[in-house]
């Protein structure tokens, strides 16, 4: 059922569609989305959009951005995505301060934790990085163009992002690896020492997010195309715990729901003390949450906050400060849309941290539009409108740009065998013989 | 998705007319394309980690079946050492099966005719030599894309790369076998201290792989001296199919053998 869907898809046009994405400064200074080509930002301290600057003489985004991710620190956000182009702001200007540009489409985006370096992930599976020094630190002279530091060999990175410690680097990718490794002094000659494989997921990792105690040893969490959320001691590339979310979500849709339906992860967010992990299932009306107890290193079920109908929510944020998790939904390129404007839709679930939602008789709330934070202002800056949850039918054509493009994103092509053979019965290379 | 020994497609019929004869299966019933193309998808089993190679398959009289789960997890167990990546028909793997005879080795081949074929001939080695040949195995895999579904971290001592597609276009080079970023991987896999051996009888390809080698900062070039002492370096150019052509049509070849050391960071 899948296939077909996609195939029409490729059918009727091709178009790409890719999901909204939102990402929450470290210490809760702005919020910012990205649906399609567009980054839109909101300055939560000001309670003001954004409007965005570009110093760095490059083009601006032109087609669907795939990754965005603020620094540790917060100081820069990178963002990348289709049209080849790597943006790097700084977030006191929101100005844009330098303009990479990629060989290929880029997949995934991470700034290093001491913001000296950006790297990203191409459609090849390989991760450059860029100095975002003046100099490149007494390593060789640069002319400052990305440096390829490693790869993932022909699959497709879908995250990627730097220990707590900034020692490592994870990736993650289309097959079922996450590779762990040591991010270098010196960087611009490569990351070639890999400290782990975390092997263990049984279909693509979609997402990838540390987690740790404070103070203590960090952790790795990770969820896939299997419907499962895992727990790793990466350092070792030891699996320490799986947790099958399709069990529990099946319990929640309604039977004849789940049968066709994908329950690949979407995306994870933990929470700054990592005992709290919310979960964004393709298909699930809501964010799953996850006990994290790193001491028993254990992960298990603690309830479901379900959302309306049609709210499925794709990419998941939180800040270090603030407890709110930022949740979206959204599509680029949304089929039957009269509008050129991109829309999406935003909730915000307040309270995310132990205490509170970790107690079995809370009920956990999600804001209504007029409790979030700077209310009508912030959700017409980032939404693109404000009656959005009123138009059923934008929100039913965004769910099914969704599906389609998660799947686009994720699973890699499977022919059936009688294709298989199709091809190679047309393969021009082959003698014939007869 | 563990790896089942039943490969399907070609090869297995023709390897079943010989079975329990201890005879040595013919080539010409395992005709193979010369090349595969290792960024293809492939639609064969992978162990989903080092865990779930199953030893006992491949080595029955190391790892006797009925000794149950147990013994599989046992760190002190004997593990493989040597791996050849591009195994071809395994010539390699018979020279070393008796030069090393307590050392576990694999073959890794991405062609299945061909793995079949090597299948057999190990078979019918230790049918017809008792006690013998039981250190050498074979499996069907893409060694670039799964090397560390199947070895764990410093695990392996030696790594061979004998006479291995060329790729002449600079756009096929990234289905080059030895690159920077393959070697990374491989580094992964090898012991401080492990030997990785390749040759070629192309001198583009010899070139690249020995310029891949001096790049990366986890391999140094072994010392001419050394490399002439070691007994492993004579089968790279005799004990294999390729090599043994080359030979006779008096090729040259082109070696770069490099030893696997710890990272510095100064």
């Amino acid at each position: 059922m899948e296939d077909a869907t996609v195939e029409e898809a490729e059918v009727s046009g091709g178009a790409e569609f890719a999901p909204a994405l939102v990402a929450a400064h470290p210490l809760g200074y702005s919020v910012a989305v990205a649906v399609g080509p567009e980054l839109r930002v909101f300055n939560l301290k000001a309670g003001s959009a954004v409007p965005l600057s570009d110093d760095s003489g490059g083009c601006s985004h032109s087609d669907a951005i795939r990754a965005i991710s603020f620094s540790a620190n917060g100081v820069l956000f990178a963002s990348a995505g289709d049209d080849k182009l790597v943006k790097v702001w700084k977030t006191d200007s929101w100005c844009c301060i330098r303009t990479i540009t990629s060989e290929k489409r880029v997949s995934a985006v991470a700034i290093s934790n001491d913001g000296l370096y950006v790297t990203f992930a191409d459609k090849f599976g390989v991760v450059w990085l860029v100095s975002m020094g003046e100099t490149g630190g007494g390593q060789e002279p640069t002319d400052n163009k990305p440096v390829s530091i490693l790869g993932h060999y022909c699959s497709i990175i879908t995250s990627m992002k730097f220990s707590p410690d900034g020692r490592f680097i994870a990736t993650a990718d289309r097959d079922f690896k996450i590779r762990i490794t040591l991010f270098p002094k010196k960087p611009l000659r490569g990351a070639n020492e890999i400290q782990s494989f975390c092997l263990g997921h049984t279909d693509f990792v979609s997402c990838i997010a540390f987690t740790c105690l404070s103070e203590g040893p960090s952790y790795l969490l990770s969820g896939g195309g299997d419907s499962t959320v895992r727990l790793w001691d990466y350092i070792n590339g030891c699996l320490l715990d799986t947790c099958q979310v399709r069990d529990k979500v099946g319990e929640i849709l309604e039977p004849n729901e789940t049968e066709d339906r994908n329950l690949a992860v979407a995306d994870i967010c933990a929470t700054n003390d990592g005992s709290l992990v919310a979960v964004a299932i393709q298909s699930l009306n809501g964010v799953l949450l996850l006990a994290c107890d790193l001491i028993a290193k254990k992960l298990s079920f603690l309830k479901v906050i379900a959302m309306e109908k049609c709210y499925i929510p794709t990419s998941l944020s939180s800040s270090f400060s603030a407890d709110l998790l930022w949740t979206i939904m959204g599509a680029s390129n949304m089929p039957n849309q009269a509008t050129s404007q991109l829309f999406t839709r935003l909730k915000v679930i307040p309270h995310f941290k132990n205490d509170l939602l970790a107690s079995a008789d809370h009920v956990p709330s999600v804001l209504e539009d007029s409790e979030v934070p700077h209310g009508e202002k912030l959700l017409l800056a980032l939404q693109g409108s404000l009656d959005i949850a009123k138009q059923e039918e934008v929100l039913a054509s965004v769910l099914a740009a969704l599906k389609v493009s998660m799947h686009k994103m994720l699973v890699k092509k499977q022919y059936s065998e009688e294709r298989r053979e199709q091809r190679k019965r047309g393969r021009n290379d082959k003698k014939i013989k007869k | 998705m563990k790896r089942g020994d039943g490969a399907s497609g070609g090869g297995g019929g023709a390897g079943g007319q010989q079975k329990g004869a201890g005879k040595l299966p013919r080539k010409r019933f395992y005709r193979a394309r010369a090349h595969s193309n290792p960024l293809s998808d492939s639609h064969f089993p992978v162990p989903i980690s080092p865990d779930e190679v199953d030893l006992s398959q491949h080595y029955p009289r190391y790892f006797p079946s009925d000794e149950g789960e147990g013994r599989q997890g046992d760190a002190a167990a004997s593990r493989i050492r040597f791996a050849d990546v591009g195994c071809g028909f395994g010539g390699l793997l018979v020279g070393l099966s008796t030069l090393f005879p307590d050392t576990l080795m694999i073959g890794m081949e991405l062609r299945d005719k061909v793995t079949e074929y090597v299948k057999e001939r190990i078979l019918a080695l230790r049918a017809s030599n008792p006690g013998q040949y039981d250190n050498i195995s074979v499996v069907r895999t893409n060694s670039m894309k799964y090397i560390p579904n199947y070895f764990r971290k410093a695990q392996l001592s030696k790594m061979f790369f004998l006479f291995p597609d060329p790729h002449f276009k600079e756009k096929n080079h990234r289905r080059r076998v030895i690159s920077m970023q393959l070697l990374d991987e491989y580094a992964y896999v090898m012991e401080v201290g492990g030997i990785i051996y390749t040759i070629t009888d192309v001198e583009e390809l010899g070139e690249w792989m020995r310029s891949c080698l001096e790049k990366h900062p986890l391999f140094e070039a072994i010392p001419e001296e050394e490399i002439k002492a070691d007994p492993v370096v004579k089968l790279l150019s005799t004990a294999t199919e390729e090599g043994q052509k080359v030979a006779r049509n008096g090729g040259q070849t082109f070696q770069a053998i490099f030893r696997r050391i710890p990272l510095q960071e100064e």
